[in-house]
């Protein structure tokens, strides 16, 4: 504390935070006791465990509850909603889920609808992150360099993860049906025909892939701007000093050492895409026909939204789609040690 | 702290439960009802200051995606504007014991009554805000400028969708028929071609060679560009997508869609260019429309089952009903307003010639297009219909397995019933 704010001062706001300091010192005592006296009884462990509790009930209520109630319905038949008005099946939804001829061809399958679900989910996960990895890592390339207005253009790519999904597969739709803006800019410029983007089977499968990306690359841009600008300038310096060439620098010193932020955005990339729904579901709908019905669509229709609606074969479909989830987040957590493991060397 | 205690116990009854009085109405809107219903329902809060009735308006899909789940919840509104009526049924509360005279709702409405509760009840559960009846509508400014006759109130599908695609061709309009994306709108069609989903006891069967015969020829028409494939092929699972839009901005010839879509019509295309509507067209058994329409019920989770019931009483009443009729140019169930005739509120002689032209269509209504709203798979039987209908048009499923999945979704719902 600066000499300032000692002398005469120092007096009223001692006297006056001693005097704050009263009831929060009462009631520590008052906390202190009991919790003395359970340290002594369970030792540091059992501190430990008192304290995580807050943490673990939350878990508990909103994580670990719903997800065995979630198991529960997964053995039970029937459209009805309440547990007690449902019958056990046992693990018959499972069955007619994988219960299928050829895997890789779903209409040999019991419940076509789920394959079908899984291979384009599949798909999508491939070519959707790959994708955006390759863009965020521009993105992120491009917003380190010294350029005009690069806080703007940061800005710029970073607005659309603000939006909520629902807006932003209403703002493309709009884009891109028959009536939309593409097709009303492609007339106006080149004399094209309005095409129907959004019922092309290919056309609706880039539209969801470049929706979702344009949605979420600002924020996997920005972990890997991050991790550009952690580097140590010295490297660049000394490999200019050196002559090395731009490409040999980027591959040798830039991508090595972004790797743990690359991994990361990979695995987060992975589960956010698994998990896509919103915007496409907006965008598209799930067509054309069902080429771009994602697994958490199934998941939903089967559940809530279908006349032909199963809420047990929808709670089955979600437990083995978390089950990859759980794999997935394994690997993040293996990445991220990883990257602290680096970070510790 | 008492205070406190209280205080926190009073907030948590404002949150959970109902007020005395309060009544929840869920209400989707085809053209202008919303704002007749809310015209109607203003003026009997004036009348019952004791009674306070909220207005949920909501999308048509909504109702159709959310309201089930809600039901089946144990939560909802106190009352719905419903189409799934049968589906639903046993979510639906008997108002006869709260009605200020049962006997009047009988008489008036007892010709629906069975498409909204459970079989073999005779509870009185709500009653039809309009009578509807599927049916298709002609550009008419598009056949004049083409020069190509309007086919004429015997024609067949065949000879509709020839020549909407022969106007389409001339006036380069992208498309020349559309259905809406659903079950119930390809139903009507598949009865005129002789189709019947149900077997003597009441039970689904497997669908049969004349709704395969339909089924083929409208997948033939969206793989030949008559129809439109977009809007079939423009989502998957059962989701429900209407083609008015392009019908109302001049882009379809031949719309099959149902009389609920004369207001938005008078309201959407005024004076842009003549419209008629055409009944159903035939095929080779009859020229069969599909009957339906939406309807009011109460709910039966409703803590206020008086208050509901009153509400319910000044809407089906016979001059509340009129009105309702006569200003949203619905077609009316209650019979006393069907008996004193009615006055629809609107200049346009097109919807004049239209409400004639569907009550003409009425009469053509085939017996098992009749029983099909009060029958407990239609919504089943809908669902896997437009699901395997629509993968078939977009080249995924062949006719063959289309039918089989179609088969196999059905019973797959009939034996987990049992």
């Amino acid at each position: 504390m600066s000499n300032r704010h000692q002398g005469k001062d120092a007096l009223p706001a001692g006297w006056l935070g001693g005097l704050m300091m009263v009831p929060v010192k009462a009631a520590m005592q008052v906390i202190d006791m009991p919790l003395r006296a359970w340290q002594r009884l369970t030792g540091l462990t059992g501190m430990a465990s008192f304290f995580l509790l807050p943490n673990m009930a939350v878990f508990g209520i909103f994580v670990l509850v719903p997800f065995v109630i979630n198991f529960v319905y997964s053995m039970t038949g029937g459209s009805e909603i309440f547990l007690d008005q449902r019958f056990y099946v046992g693990a018959a939804q499972y069955r007619d889920l994988l219960d299928c001829r050829s895997y890789v061809d779903p209409s040999t399958c019991v419940e076509d609808g789920f394959w079908i679900a899984t291979r384009n989910t599949a798909l999508f996960v491939v070519v959707q992150v790959a994708l955006m990895i390759l863009t965020a890592l521009i993105t992120a390339l491009v917003l380190n360099r010294e350029i005009a207005g690069r806080s703007f253009w940061r800005a710029v790519f970073f607005f659309p993860v603000l939006l909520s999904p629902v807006v932003v597969g209403l703002i493309w739709r709009w884009i891109l049906q028959r009536q939309g803006l593409l097709n009303l800019v492609l007339y106006d410029l080149f004399g094209f025909e309005p095409y129907s983007w959004l019922t092309d089977r290919n056309a609706a499968f880039v539209a969801a892939v470049g929706v979702t990306i344009w949605a979420r690359v600002g924020f996997f841009a920005l972990i890997l701007l991050a991790g550009l600008q952690a580097i140590p300038k010295d490297l660049y310096e000394a490999a200019e000093m050196d002559g090395t060439r731009r490409t040999r620098v980027f591959f040798r010193i830039t991508l090595p050492l972004l790797m743990p932020n690359l991994i990361v955005v990979l695995v987060l990339g992975l589960i956010r895409s698994v998990q896509v729904f919103d915007e496409a579901y907006v965008l598209t709908g799930g067509g054309p026909g069902t080429s771009t019905m994602y697994l958490t669509q199934y998941i939903y229709e089967k559940g809530f939204a279908s006349d032909l609606r199963d809420p047990g074969l929808a709670a089955a479909a979600s437990i083995l789609m978390g089950a990859v989830l759980v794999v997935l987040t394994l690997a993040q957590m293996a990445a991220s040690r990883r990257k602290e493991k680096q970070g510790e060397r | 702290m008492r205070k406190v205690i209280l205080a926190a116990a009073a907030m948590g009854l404002l949150t959970s439960t109902a007020w005395a009085g309060d009544v929840r109405i869920m209400w989707y809107s085809d053209g202008v009802e919303g704002q007749v219903f809310h015209d109607l329902i203003d003026r009997f809060m004036k009348a019952n200051p004791d009674v306070h009735v909220t207005i949920d308006d909501v999308a048509y899909g909504t109702v159709k995606d959310q309201l089930p789940v809600q039901l089946a919840g144990g939560n909802g509104p106190d009352i719905a504007r419903v189409t799934a009526l049968k589906a639903l049924s046993q979510y639906w509360l008997d108002m006869t014991p709260y009605l200020k005279d049962a006997d009047f709702w009988v008489k008036n409405y007892g010709d629906q009554a069975d498409w909204m509760r459970p079989d073999g009840s005779k509870a009185i559960t709500g009653f039809m805000t309009q009578i509807t009846l599927t049916g298709g509508f002609a550009n008419k400014t598009l056949f004049d400028q083409a020069g190509v006759p309007l086919p004429d109130a015997k024609a067949t599908w065949s000879d509709w969708v020839a020549a909407a695609k022969k106007v389409a061709d001339n006036q380069k309009v992208p498309y020349a028929i559309a259905l809406d994306r659903s079950g119930h709108r390809l139903t009507g069609p598949a009865l005129s071609y002789g189709g019947n989903y149900m077997d003597a006891d009441g039970k689904p069967m497997p669908i049969d060679a004349a709704t395969k015969a339909f089924i083929s020829d409208f997948v033939k028409w969206n793989n030949d560009g008559a129809a439109s494939k977009d809007v079939y092929v423009s989502a998957a699972g059962t989701t429900y997508r209407a083609a008015s839009e392009d019908f109302i901005n001049g882009q379809l010839v031949y719309y099959y869609s149902g009389s609920w879509q004369i207001p938005n019509f008078a309201t959407k295309i005024g004076n842009a260019f003549d419209w008629v509507a055409t009944g159903s067209p035939c095929g080779p058994a009859t020229c069969t429309g599909m009957p339906g329409g939406a309807g009011l019920v109460a709910v039966k989770a409703t803590k206020n089952p008086e208050d509901v019931a009153k509400v319910m009483d000044y809407l089906a009443s016979t001059p509340v009903a009129k009105e309702f009729a006569e200003r949203t140019l619905f077609l009316p169930a209650n019979k006393e307003v069907i008996a004193g005739g009615l006055d629809f509120k609107s200049d346009d002689p097109q919807v004049k010639a239209a409400l004639k032209a569907f009550v003409a269509a009425s009469t053509t209504t085939s017996p098992v297009a009749l029983k099909l709203p009060g029958w407990k798979w239609s919504d089943t039987y809908y669902g896997a219909l437009v699901t395997r209908v629509s993968q078939a048009v977009a080249g995924e499923l062949s006719l063959d397995d289309a039918f089989k999945r179609i088969d196999s979704d059905v019973a797959a719902k009939v034996a987990e019933a049992k």
